[in-house]
C-alpha cells in the first residue's frame, strides 16, 4: 500500500437487535484505502455491505450498535461529535446511493439542491454557487445544465438523476466518496457512463473512493483493490489484479463463475451458487460459506477460518482449503 | 414508416408480430413507444429482446397479450390473430401464454399463501377439483426446486427474491402454458441467485417444452438463454439474429455498443472509455429517420432523412440501418 491510509476501519462490527435475536450486520471488518485509491467492495444482497457504508459515515439506524474504530483522517469518526460529523460529511466525506432519490429532496428544483450545498459548505455568495453548479453539471456530463437548474428530479431520467446526485457529492471536493451501488438500477450502457465519470472525477481529484456492487465484473477494471464480504465478514481481501488471478477463496470463485459471460456459447448452463447465505440471527460456527460451498470439509463446519495473508502482499483470506495453494484445493 | 414483416423463421410461427404500433397518450402529446415492430418466434424457441430503459420491450410484451390494445397492427398466436379478439375468447387464448414481471416480490400478493397463490390460477380456469388442484401445486413446486410442505403455508414477505421468483415461474407453469413472457425475470437479483434462475428457466423450458420471449436490458443475461436476439432501440427492431452470430459480428452500430458496455469481469480489460455518448431520446418526439442517429458514432444526412429498414445482412442476421457494420451499404 502507498502512502498512510486516508480512511481505515479497524475491528468495526455493527449489531442490531431484531425480533429474531441480535443480527450482525458487518463482523470484524478491517479495511482501508488511501487518497487517489479505489476500493471495491463485493457481496451478494444482504452480506452487509451497505450497513459497513453507513457504520463508516456515521448514519447507522438508531438501535444499531457499532464497535470499532473508523479512523477518517486521523480522527475517529466513532468518537465525533454530531456537529462535526455534520460538517464533514457535506465536505470530506460524500456518499451516492443506489436509488438517487435517496439522497435528492423531491420537492426541491436540481439548483437549489446544488446551491444550497455549496453555499452552506464553501460559503459561496449565490451567484458564485450557480456558476459552480453549472461547472458541476458539465462536468457529470449532463446537457443543457441552465435549464437543468430549475427542473425537479423527477423530470429527470434515472441515469440523470444519478448524475445530478454525483454532482452534489462531488461539489465540495471530497476527500472520500462512497459510492453504494451506483449503477445498479440502470442500464449497461448508462452505468458504463457513470462509472467513467467516477473514475475521471476520482483521478481528476485524487479522490478516494469505495465502489460497492454485487457485480465482480463492475470493479473488475476500475478498483485498485477488492474486498469480498460475505454474511458480515470480509472473507478475501487483494489487489484487484491478484484477486482475480489468484483468487483463494471458494466463494470469490463462485461468484465470478456465475456471471454469464458473454463469450460463452448459449444454452451453457451456469455455475450457480447452490443455497442461499445463512440467517444472520444464526450465525454458523464453522465458515459461514460452507453450507454452499463444494470445497467444503470436516473442518469447515466446526470452526471459523480467521482472515490470513496469502504469500503475495495485501492479499488476505478466510478459508481452510484455498485455492491455487499446495494446501488447498488444485485450481 | 413501418418496416416490412420480416425474418420468417418458420412456415409456422407460434407468434408473428406484424408492425405493431404501441402509442400512450400523455396530456395532448403522444408516447411513441413502440412504432412497427415485426418478429416470428418460432415453436420451441427462445428469442431474447434487449434494449435501453424505456426502448418499448415491455409495452411489446404486453400488447402480444393484448393487456395494451395496439393501435395497428397484428399479433397472430399459433394463428389466430389476437387483436381481433375479445372477451371469452382471448381470455381462453391467453391461458396458454404467461407473464412473468422484474419484481417478483411485487408481483405476488402479500396477504396470501403460497399455495393459493400458485393455485388461483387453477381456480379461475376451472379446475374445481380440490385435490387434483394441489397435486398440481405440488408438482411444479418441486419442479422450482421449492419443497412444497415448506413452502405452501407461507406468506411471500417471508421468502427472499430468488425464492419469490421461483414461486412467479412455478404459477406461470401451472396451468401448462405454451408461450411465456418473461419481461426481466432476473434483472432485480443478486448475481449468483440470477445464475439460479436462468438455469431454472432453461430447464423449465426444455420439460415443459416451452416457447419464450426473454425480455432484459444485459445483453449477456440474454446471450445465455437465447437462440436468436432482437436489439430494440427507441420502439424499433434495429437488428435481429441467432445469438451467436449477433455477439460475434454485430451489424447495427448500437447492437456493438451494448456489447462494448457490458462489464468484462477481468481486470487485464480495460472497461472502454464512454462508449455510450448521451442518453436516448424522448419517445414523444423521437429523431426522423433512424432513431438511434442523435447517438450514432456513423450517422449521416441520410441517416436522418430515411428511417432503415430491416434486411438480411448475414443467414438469419437482419439489420436496419443504412451504414451497417458488416455487409455492404
Ligand atoms: N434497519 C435494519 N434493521 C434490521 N436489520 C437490517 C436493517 N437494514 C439491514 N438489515 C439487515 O442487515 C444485514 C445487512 O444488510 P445490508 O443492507 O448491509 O446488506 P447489503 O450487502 O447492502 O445488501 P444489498 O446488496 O441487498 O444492498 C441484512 O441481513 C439485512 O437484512
Ligand atoms: N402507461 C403508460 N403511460 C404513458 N407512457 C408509458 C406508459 N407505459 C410506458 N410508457 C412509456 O413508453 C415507453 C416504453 O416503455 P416500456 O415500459 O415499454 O419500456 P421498457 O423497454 O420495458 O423499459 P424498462 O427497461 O425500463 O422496463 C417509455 O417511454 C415509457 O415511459
Ligand atoms: S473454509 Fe471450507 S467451507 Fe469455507 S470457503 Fe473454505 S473450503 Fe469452503
Ligand atoms: S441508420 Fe445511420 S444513424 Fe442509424 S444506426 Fe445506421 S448508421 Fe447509425
Ligand atoms: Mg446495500
Ligand atoms: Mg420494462
Amino acid at each position: 500500500m502507498t502512502g498512510p491510509a486516508l480512511l481505515s476501519v479497524e475491528g468495526v462490527s455493527v449489531n442490531l437487535p431484531t425480533p429474531r435475536g441480535n443480527l450482525r450486520a458487518v463482523d470484524r471488518v478491517d479495511l482501508s484505502v488511501g487518497a487517489g485509491r479505489t476500493l471495491g467492495i463485493v457481496g451478494e444482497s444482504g452480506c452487509g455491505k451497505t450497513m459497513l457504508s453507513r457504520a463508516i459515515l456515521q448514519l447507522l439506524p438508531k438501535k444499531a450498535m457499532l464497535s470499532g474504530r473508523v479512523m477518517f483522517d486521523g480522527q475517529d469518526l466513532v468518537r465525533l461529535d454530531r456537529e462535526r460529523l455534520r460538517k464533514l460529511r457535506g465536505r470530506s466525506l460524500a456518499v451516492v446511493f443506489q436509488d438517487p432519490m435517496t439522497s435528492l429532496n423531491p420537492v426541491l428544483t436540481i439548483g437549489t439542491q446544488l446551491i444550497e450545498t455549496l453555499q452552506e459548505h464553501l460559503e459561496l455568495d449565490g451567484q458564485a454557487a450557480k456558476l459552480r453548479s453549472i461547472e458541476l453539471l458539465t462536468a457529470v456530463g449532463i446537457p443543457a445544465p441552465e435549464q437543468r437548474l430549475m427542473q425537479y428530479p423527477h423530470q429527470l431520467s434515472g441515469g440523470m438523476r444519478q448524475r445530478v446526485a454525483i454532482a452534489i457529492a462531488l461539489s465540495c471536493e471530497p476527500k472520500l466518496l462512497i459510492a453504494d451501488e451506483p449503477t445498479t438500477a440502470l442500464d449497461v450502457t448508462i452505468q458504463a457512463q457513470i462509472l467513467d465519470l467516477l473514475a475521471r472525477e476520482q483521478r481528476r481529484r485524487h479522490m478516494a473512493m469505495i465502489i460497492i456492487t454485487h457485480d465482480l465484473g463492475v470493479v473488475a477494471g476500475r478498483t485498485d483493490e477488492v474486498a469480498v464480504m460475505y454474511a458480515g465478514r470480509v472473507v478475501e481481501r487483494a489487489p484487484t489484479h491478484d484477486l482475480f488471478k489468484r483468487m483463494r477463496m471458494p466463494y470469490t470463485e463462485a461468484l465470478l463463475a456465475a456471471i454469464p459471460k458473454i463469450d460463452a456459447k448459449p444454452h451453457t448452463p451456469l455455475p450457480a451458487i447452490s443455497g442461499r447465505p445463512p440467517d444472520p440471527t444464526r450465525p454458523l460456527k464453522g465458515c459461514s460459506f460452507s453450507p454452499r460451498c463444494r470445497y467444503a470439509w470436516a473442518q469447515c463446519q466446526i470452526e471459523k477460518p480467521r482472515l490470513e495473508d496469502a504469500d503475495s502482499p495485501g492479499h488476505q483470506y478466510a478459508c481452510f482449503r484455498p485455492l491455487n495453494t499446495v494446501a488447498g484445493v488444485p485450481a | 414508416m413501418m418496416q416490412p414483416v420480416s425474418q420468417p423463421v418458420s412456415d409456422d410461427p407460434l407468434l408473428r408480430v406484424e408492425n405493431l404500433v404501441v402509442e400512450y397518450p400523455v396530456g395532448n402529446k403522444t408516447v411513441h413507444a413502440v412504432s412497427g415492430v415485426s418478429l416470428d418466434i418460432a415453436r420451441g424457441e427462445t428469442l431474447g429482446l434487449v434494449g435501453e430503459s424505456g426502448c418499448g420491450k415491455s409495452t411489446l410484451g404486453r400488447a402480444v397479450l393484448q393487456l395494451r390494445r395496439p393501435v395497428s397492427g397484428k399479433v397472430l398466436f399459433d394463428g389466430q390473430d389476437l387483436t381481433e379478439m375479445q372477451g371469452d375468447t382471448l381470455r381462453r387464448i391467453r391461458r396458454r401464454v404467461q407473464l412473468i414481471f422484474q419484481d417478483p416480490i411485487a408481483s405476488l400478493n402479500p396477504r396470501r399463501r403460497i399455495g393459493d397463490i400458485i393455485a388461483e390460477p387453477l381456480v379461475i380456469s376451472g379446475v374445481r377439483d380440490a385435490k387434483k388442484r394441489e397435486q398440481l401445486v405440488h408438482d411444479v413446486l418441486g419442479a422450482v426446486g421449492l419443497d412444497p410442505q415448506l413452502v405452501i403455508g407461507r406468506l411471500p414477505h417471508e421468502f427472499s427474491g430468488g425464492q419469490c421468483q421461483r414461486i412467479c415461474i412455478a404459477r406461470a407453469l401451472v396451468l401448462n402454458p405454451e408461450f411465456i413472457i418473461c419481461d426481466e425475470p432476473v434483472s432485480a437479483l443478486d448475481v449468483s441467485i440470477r445464475a439460479q434462475i436462468l438455469n431454472l428457466l432453461e430447464e423449465m423450458k426444455a420439460r415443459y417444452g416451452l416457447t419464450l420471449l426473454f425480455i432484459a436490458h444485459d445483453l449477456a443475461v440474454v446471450k445465455a438463454v437465447s437462440d436468436r436476439v432482437a436489439v430494440m432501440y427507441l420502439g424499433r427492431l434495429c437488428e435481429v439474429g441467432p445469438s451467436e452470430q449477433l455477439f460475434a459480428q454485430p451489424a447495427h452500430p448500437y447492437t456493438a455498443l451494448l456489447i462494448e458496455a457490458i462489464p468484462v469481469p477481468d481486470p487485464d480489460v480495460r472497461p472502454a472509455e464512454s462508449v455510450a455518448v448521451g442518453e436516448p431520446p424522448s419517445p414523444i418526439a423521437p429523431p426522423s429517420g433512424c432513431r438511434f442517429r442523435t447517438r450514432c458514432p456513423r450517422a449521416d444526412q441520410r441517416c436522418s432523412d430515411e428511417v432503415p429498414e430491416l434486411r438480411e445482412v448475414a443467414p438469419g442476421q437482419f439489420v436496419a440501418c443504412h451504414h451497417p457494420l458488416i455487409g455492404a451499404a
